[in-house]
């Protein structure tokens, strides 16, 4: 039934009244509905919509019709309350969000004038384009896109050096500034302990351990994965660790990295004995037996935050940091099921439980080289599933379960299994809900080699801490009552891994020896950009992925977003004639 | 290589400065026949680039067969069609002989076109009559009703605004309307209510001096009153009448045309003069009347575009807050983003047009095609949507964009043109 109102003398404009309409029409109850000044030409859509009645005859230009089609007559009243209040409340309640976004570079630097770092994560040919234009404005860079190639990385690099900037990557996937976790990164609490590291996971892994034992991080440099190259010559590690050393606030200065080229290293070494400050640093897969003056080496990634945590809070320094902590777990294993495989999202952590397994097995020297592997050997095998083989096409196993658990399958298949380890990490960029994306996957697994007679243990570190995004205890609890032995750090569960099988890693202890490198005389003085990176929140310009928005807004640092498109849509034939009509 | 420019940025800006120096009068209204040459034949004027009947909304086709009923070519509309089917009648785009129509754009020679003469290039362009709403042939409809008011913009309408631009004498000016209109909150394609109104305060006392029925005066202010997008029409006449002076000058990657014909979008840069890139049209979203949605819209029409190519439109979405919300469901911040966003792929801004929301901004000067291939912004266009079948009307009015393939195809044309590039 139609129902008609005119009110008189009541002007609205006619997109406002066509919103109104909109808004109407969504009311339970209501068939159709119309609101329109009383126009001839309006009165003419109501007849073409059938919703023409008498009443609208005597209907002004100036008059609002209010036509409503409904079976229920008491809800008119609702309509007309409803029709007032938009009408008495039309201001736009736009959902203002925390930051700006914009399309251009110049934009970017309009919305935000003081931003000191830009975080590019465009696909990666573009990346080495977009870093410059960062570095042309005066911006610190850290790139979190791969596919660099490495004559971009050094010539951006040089060139960022002599501007006094730093580029943290290519491939960087972790970085803290004061406090502000980018990409991929934990939420980890502030203090004097400055890390820098040529590993987005092992920084995480460092990081979150640092905040479990208690004390505090600084900043957490990523330099990119191929900045000890020779190539690259560490180029933002030395300028890294320069700007630690300058930095009031960081007491103990950490550097993580798989071994550099022999010269790189030698520099980088005789760059640590020079800083004032003590330095624990980590090669991983080396086998320190000393630390030398005031430059601690550690075995693990646990020690690494072990030592720097003791040296920050001037407890006493352990001979040894790498013991077995926990009880190992009974285990009920076929004579055949005698091996361990590692299935991994962090390619650091893999690398390191490689590492430990190798040298628990005595296996030497081992070959990594078979993409993807970080060990084959004995039909143990650890798979950095975040590696370019697994995720082309696909989503980071950081981010998506559904690898993962391909591979919990086909281990679980193999009759040698016993032990799966993996990681779940934590933090900005990270899922949301691993542990439970996991589950239905490691409980059908249970399941089945039940059925079979056979028992597949399942050994898990989770990479966090208790201000992550994600709640770490309820993570835990989740894998634990599906029977998943977690420990506290990617050591611990190997180790524990290892000695459900029997096999023991041997633990060799440390002592302090004097220094064998000299200190030089280093030029320590950075550059204002970089004093100013160490001491203030950072103002980012975000190139790429939105979602690291999120980290630097929670976490007291400035953004605006730059919503990046490829130059002609990525066209190469666009591109060139672009390139040629200047 | 680029004629007497060197490079092509001094090409573009010779062909913007041509548009800020443009000055076009609003000087008369003719019989369509007196002023096009062609339309003196079983001729048809439609909207956009060429189209073919069989490729014609809808809409369009029964804007021809409404033509044909008020030319007396046929006397009923199945004769009419069937006429216009066995190709007895020859099409032209309007922008072919110096002429813009909206929506489905046809026109024949004894409708009444207004006459923009542009005294800075000394070259004229011509328009129809805007109808007001409801059935208008524009949107497809040729009931009796628009027949009839057909007849009497020919018969009344049309004679009485000529007459009283004689009285006037020098024209109106049409740069002073608009520049007027603008800080008033229009943007000349969604919303002409404040130059429709100075427009009827500027002709009413030369209307009132010509020797006309006193009811044919009456009727005549009554309508241009009533006709809110009254003024669109003079401004589609008159950004024409700029454009094409701007596009003398063929060097240079400045859109000088965009226009739709329900079926294809079509584009002209400067460097390639009269020739048209097209991509398929899009579909306008909106806002829709009730009893209407997104389903029923026909695809986007008119040449009403060449107000956007101008400058004007949804380019100066900032302009006019009060339809903003076309947008979306946004507010001034959006309606900023956009004119902001528009001024991505544009110049300069054009200081003849400047725009209180906007800081005094002046509206988007010169859409540089490279600039849109550049960066993927597509153009905006305000429109009206009409429904996909002919005659029910408008029902209702949103945004479109233009097809960044267009824009692709000319540029690739222009580097091959200039021998950059081999063509693919």
């Amino acid at each position: 039934m139609l129902y008609t109102i005119v009110k008189q003398n009541s002007y609205q404009d006619s997109v406002n009244l066509m919103l109104l309409t909109n808004k109407i029409s969504t009311m339970e109850g209501i068939t159709k509905v119309q609101i329109m000044m009383g126009t001839p030409a309006n009165k003419d859509i109501l007849k073409a919509a059938d919703l023409y009645t008498e009443e609208l005859d005597n209907a002004a230009s100036n008059d609002m019709c209010i036509v409503v089609d409904t079976e229920q007559e008491e809800k008119i009243e609702e309509v007309l309350e409803e029709i007032d209040n938009y009408l008495s409340n039309q201001a736009i309640s736009a959902g203002k969000e925390a930051f700006e976004t914009v399309n251009s570079w110049d934009k970017a630097v309009n919305a935000l004038p003081d931003a000191n770092i830009a975080v590019i994560s465009t696909p990666g040919q573009y990346a080495a384009e977009e870093a410059e234009k960062a570095l042309d404005r005066d911006m610190h860079v850290m790139i979190f896109s791969d596919n660099v190639t490495i004559e971009d990385e050094r010539r951006i690099k040089e060139k960022a050096h002599e501007k006094g900037l730093l580029v943290m990557g290519p491939d960087a996937g972790t970085v803290i500034v004061s406090g502000v976790p980018l990409a991929f990164a934990n939420v980890v609490k502030t203090g004097k302990i400055g890390v820098i590291g040529a590993s987005g996971t092992g920084i995480q892994e460092v990081t979150t351990e640092i905040d479990r034992l208690g004390a505090g991080v600084s900043h957490a440099i990523g330099t990119g994965g191929r900045d000890l190259a020779d190539k690259i010559g560490a180029i933002t590690m030395l300028d890294g660790l320069k700007a630690l050393a300058q930095h009031n606030q960081t007491e103990v200065i950490t550097l993580i990295s798989k071994p550099p080229a022999k010269e790189v290293r030698d520099e980088v070494v005789q760059l640590l004995h020079s800083i004032s400050k003590p330095v624990v640093a980590i090669f991983l897969g080396e086998e320190p037996h000393n630390h030398e003056g005031n430059v601690y080496y550690a075995n693990t990634l646990e020690e690494t935050a072990a030592l720097a945590v003791d040296l920050v809070k001037g407890n006493e320094i352990k001979s040894n940091y790498n013991h077995l902590e926990d009880e190992v777990p009974a285990v009920d294993l076929k004579p055949e099921q005698k091996t361990i495989k590692g299935l991994y999202s962090g390619g650091t952590l893999g690398y390191e439980a490689a590492t430990l397994i190798s040298r628990g097995l005595n296996l030497g020297e081992t070959d990594h080289d078979q993409a993807g592997y970080l060990l084959n050997a004995d039909g143990f095998e650890i798979i950095d599933l975040g590696d370019d083989i697994y995720t082309q096409g696909k989503p980071h196993p950081m981010i998506d379960p559904d690898t993962r658990i391909q591979f919990f399958q086909k281990a679980a298949q193999d009759e040698s299994t016993a032990v799966i380890l993996f990681d779940v990490v934590l933090g900005y960029g990270a899922h949301e809900d691993m542990a439970g994306a996991l589950l239905p996957g490691i409980e059908k697994i249970q399941n089945e080699t039940k059925a079979n007679g056979r028992n597949v243990y399942f050994v898990a570190t989770v990479c966090g801490t208790d201000q992550d995004p994600q709640d770490i205890d309820e993570q835990k609890a989740k894998l634990e009552k599906a029977g998943v032995i977690i420990r506290e750090s990617n050591n611990q569960a190997t180790l524990t891994a290892l000695a459900m099988l029997g096999i023991q890693v041997e633990e060799g202890t440390k002592e302090i020896v004097p220094a064998t490198v000299e200190a030089a005389n280093v030029d320590f003085t950075v550059s204002e950009a970089i004093e100013k990176l160490m001491n203030e929140k950072p103002s980012v310009v975000n190139v790429g992925l939105k979602s690291f928005t999120n980290s630097v807004t929670a976490n007291g640092g400035r953004v605006v977003q730059y919503d990046w498109r490829p130059v002609a849509g990525g066209n190469p034939r666009l591109r060139k004639i672009l390139s040629l009509l200047k | 290589m680029y004629g007497q420019f060197k490079t092509i940025d001094e090409a573009n800006r010779a062909v913007i400065d041509k548009v800020v120096s443009g000055a076009p009068f609003l000087t008369d209204v003719v019989p369509a026949k007196s002023v096009i040459e062609e339309l003196n034949g079983k001729v048809l004027l439609h909207a956009g680039p060429p189209i073919k009947w069989e490729n014609m909304t809808s809409p369009m086709q029964g804007s021809c067969i409404g033509a044909a009923l008020f030319e007396g070519w046929a006397t009923n509309a199945d004769d009419a069609r069937a006429m216009l089917e066995n190709g007895e009648v020859e099409f032209i785009p309007c922008h072919h002989v110096n002429a813009v129509g909206p929506m489905g754009g046809i026109t024949s020679g004894s409708m009444p076109v207004l006459v923009a003469e542009n005294r800075d290039g000394g070259n004229r362009a011509y328009c129809t009559m805007n109808e007001g709403i409801g059935a208008v042939l524009r949107f497809g409809a040729y009931s009796e009703e628009v027949i009839n008011r057909l007849n009497w913009f020919r018969d009344v309408l049309g004679p009485t605004l000529s007459k009283a631009l004689h009285i006037k004498g020098d024209g109106l000016n049409v740069n002073v309307m608009m520049a007027r209109a603008i800080t008033m909150g229009d943007e000349f394609h969604q919303r002409n209510i404040a130059g429709s109104l100075i427009f009827l305060k500027d002709i009413v006392p030369f209307i009132l001096q010509t020797d006309v029925d006193e009811k044919d005066k009456q009727d005549v202010i009554q309508f241009l009153a009533d006709t809110d997008q009254y003024f669109l029409n003079i401004a589609m006449a008159s950004t024409k009448a700029v454009m094409d002076s701007a596009r003398q000058i063929q060097h240079g990657t400045v859109v000088t045309a965009m226009c739709r014909n329900g079926y294809e979008f079509g584009i002209r840069i400067a460097g390639m003069g009269d020739q048209w890139f097209t991509a398929p049209v899009n579909t306008p979203q909106g806002l829709f009347f009730t009893g209407y949605d997104q389903d029923m819209a026909c695809k986007d029409m008119g040449d009403s575009a060449i107000t956007e190519t101008f400058g004007v439109g949804g380019m100066a979405m900032i302009a006019a807050p009060g339809v903003t919300r076309f947008v979306g469901a946004g507010g001034m911040d959006d309606a900023v983003n956009t004119s902001n966003d528009m001024m991505d792929i544009c110049i300069d801004h054009n200081p003849n047009f400047s725009i209180p929301t906007w800081d005094f901004k002046g509206s988007c000067l010169g859409i540089d095609a490279r600039k849109v291939v550049e960066t993927g912004i597509e153009p905006v266009i305000n429109t009206g949507i009409a429904h996909k079948e002919a005659g029910v009307g408008q029902i209702g009015a949103g945004t479109v964009r233009a097809p960044l393939a267009a824009f692709e195809k000319a540029i690739d044309a222009y580097a091959v043109k200039l021998g950059l590039i081999e063509a693919e």
